[in-house]
């Protein structure tokens, strides 16, 4: 086992970029769903806010802090899902949480974010590459409470 | 003669703290860990057992197992006599003027809720405060804040300053007329602060206010003597002490615990019961409700008994003197900023790094087979004062070296190359 490859894996460039300049990386004035996600083990915390119009993600956004995986993905996040439908994007989560805890393929379906195909060695990880992701569902759903992972 | 030269440094070398010798004691210190041998630098959350205490609990269960304080059977005698026996190691360990101060409880957390939900719930009442500081750990928040709750209370905290010293002259203010209790931890978890536990006994005591100590991570670390402390509870952990999970114990001064009401119903508390009137039975077994974790108290008394042959002073020298090795060597790592750096320190090293979170350092350092703590700690108020979301921490036992901090920086080096 190569433990050098697999934290390149898990590190890739693209997810470095992205969490030291995240995209989208802002509050969103005109957003009818928001949501907080929180990982208490570690102190991870975002808001997502979305603005949805006709069923569709006209625009979204998010605000935290949070280590280089789960930054990561919610930066990416937001760039693959703006202009999705709800559902569209409930089944980009699905395949993504596929994804990151092992049981897909190499997610080429999900292109960009297969970057986070590393993720699936380190299974301690697997709640950073999902905060954001839960929290975009509990926006979603409309949920009040703040979402955890614990 | 060269061998007559080597003498004299045979003799000296004897009678130091043989660091690798101790480490055979370890079965579990030698491992790989992705393929790099396993260097243990997260003692603040759990110590490692050394054979003595994991053969305890098995001879215990191949030889004695039964029940205490009742049969009349051999088995139970054995059992009965080995399990006070550890409350006189206890006793002795904390220097406790009584082995009835003992109480056997599961850790630390059980400890402060027991006094939080006996003498807290008696003595204190509506618009009473109670006083902590603001380098607690969760478990020494969370009781009193029930309390607090429940009685309409006030939870009062002093604060702490850059290093993460507790300001003396600031807590002194908060002392006051309607403060009923001060519970304060001996060594934060978080940030290695030793406080003055002895003066702050002095300034409450000026006012009649009782002190618990929260002494989890002091215990293994130093030597602790709650009679010169005059603390009134001291609260601990065995298995931060080299012991067992599951078993903790509570110091109290015979005249509180006397007064205080019982913790939780059921056998062995009671003197006799009937459904009018149940008589209590007294010290310590009033506050030991039911059949306590026998094995791993009889685990824990190895424990003391293994501190005691290796000398508690030798230990504290041997970690002071691997904390100013790794404070020195980790400071002067460009990118990286410790957190907490009072006079009075030990044990912990805590530390961010610029523009890296903790989390990934974590990962990092285990694939190098480095085992540390990234988080809060159980300290989010800690955190909050000093404005990061968690830190990295390496929390130093007995049995590490000063090569092992060579590869702790080593491997925050290969951080920076992963994540720079």
């Amino acid at each position: 086992m190569s433990d050098v490859r697999e934290l390149r894996d898990l590190y890739q460039e693209v997810i470095l970029e992205h969490s030291k300049k995240p995209k989208n990386f802002r509050a969103i004035e005109t957003a009818n769903h928001k949501a907080e996600g929180f990982n208490p083990l570690c102190g991870d915390h975002f808001t997502i806010y979305v603005d949805v119009k006709d069923g569709a993600i006209n625009d979204i956004g998010f605000q935290g802090s949070g280590c280089a995986i789960s930054k990561a993905s919610a930066s990416m996040m937001t760039q693959m899902l703006k202009g999705k439908t709800e559902t569209e994007a409930e089944g980009i989560f699905t395949r993504f949480h596929d994804l990151v805890t092992g049981h897909a393929g190499d997610g080429q379906d999900l292109g960009k974010l297969a970057v986070f195909a590393g993720v699936s060695e380190f299974p301690l990880r697997v709640k950073c590459a999902t905060l954001a992701w839960h929290a975009l569902r509990a926006a979603l759903n409309g949920d009040q409470e703040a979402v955890s992972t614990e | 003669m060269s061998t007559v030269a080597k003498f004299p440094e045979r003799i000296e070398r004897a009678s130091a703290y043989d660091v690798q010798k101790v480490r055979k004691d370890f079965p579990i210190l030698h491992q790989t860990v992705h393929g790099k041998p396993l260097v243990y630098l997260d003692n603040a959350a759990t110590t490692q057992k050394p054979l003595m205490v994991i053969e305890a609990i098995e001879n215990y269960y191949r030889r004695d197992n039964s029940n205490i304080h009742r049969g009349v059977h051999t088995l139970s005698e054995r059992a009965t006599e080995a399990y006070e026996n550890v409350r006189v190691a206890a006793q002795k360990f904390l220097n406790a003027a009584d082995h009835k101060e003992i109480i056997f409880v599961r850790g630390t957390t059980e400890a402060i809720n027991l006094v939080a939900q006996t003498y807290g719930r008696k003595n204190v009442g509506s618009g009473d405060e109670v006083l902590i500081t603001a380098m607690e750990h969760h478990s020494n928040i969370v009781p009193w804040q029930l309390l607090c709750e429940e009685k309409g209370a006030k939870l009062r905290v002093a604060p702490i300053n850059e290093r993460g010293e507790l300001q003396l002259d600031e807590f002194e203010k908060l002392l006051v007329p309607k403060t009923k209790i001060v519970a304060i931890g001996h060594l934060s978890n978080a940030l290695g602060t030793i406080n003055p536990i002895r003066e702050i006994v002095g300034m409450a005591h000026a006012r009649n206010i009782p002190v618990l100590v929260d002494g989890a991570q002091a215990v293994a670390r130093m030597q602790v003597d709650v009679q010169a402390l005059d603390c009134d509870f001291y609260a601990l952990s065995s298995h931060k002490l080299y012991g067992p999970t599951g078993v903790g114990i509570l110091y109290g001064k015979r005249k509180l615990l006397e007064a205080m009401p019982p913790y939780q119903g059921g056998g062995d508390m009671i003197a006799s019961v009937t459904f009018e009137k149940t008589v209590y039975n007294r010290l310590p077994y009033k506050f030991e409700a039911g059949t306590p974790n026998i094995a791993d108290t009889i685990g824990l008394g190895a424990a003391f008994e293994y501190l005691n042959k290796l000398g508690l002073e030798q230990i504290e020298q041997h970690e002071a003197d691997l904390l100013d090795y790794a404070t020195k060597s980790v400071e002067a790592i460009p990118g990286v900023k410790l957190v907490g750096t009072a006079k009075e320190k030990a044990g912990v090293l805590s530390f961010v790094m610029e523009d890296i979170h903790p989390h990934d350092i974590g990962t990092i350092l285990d694939t190098e087979g480095i085992a540390v703590r990234t988080g809060h700690h159980c300290a989010q108020p800690v955190m909050q004062r000093f404005g990061i979301p968690a830190t990295a921490r390496a929390s130093f036992g007995l049995y590490n070296t000063r090569e092992e901090v060579d590869l702790l920086v080593k491997g925050i080096r290969k951080v920076q190359e992963v994540l720079g």
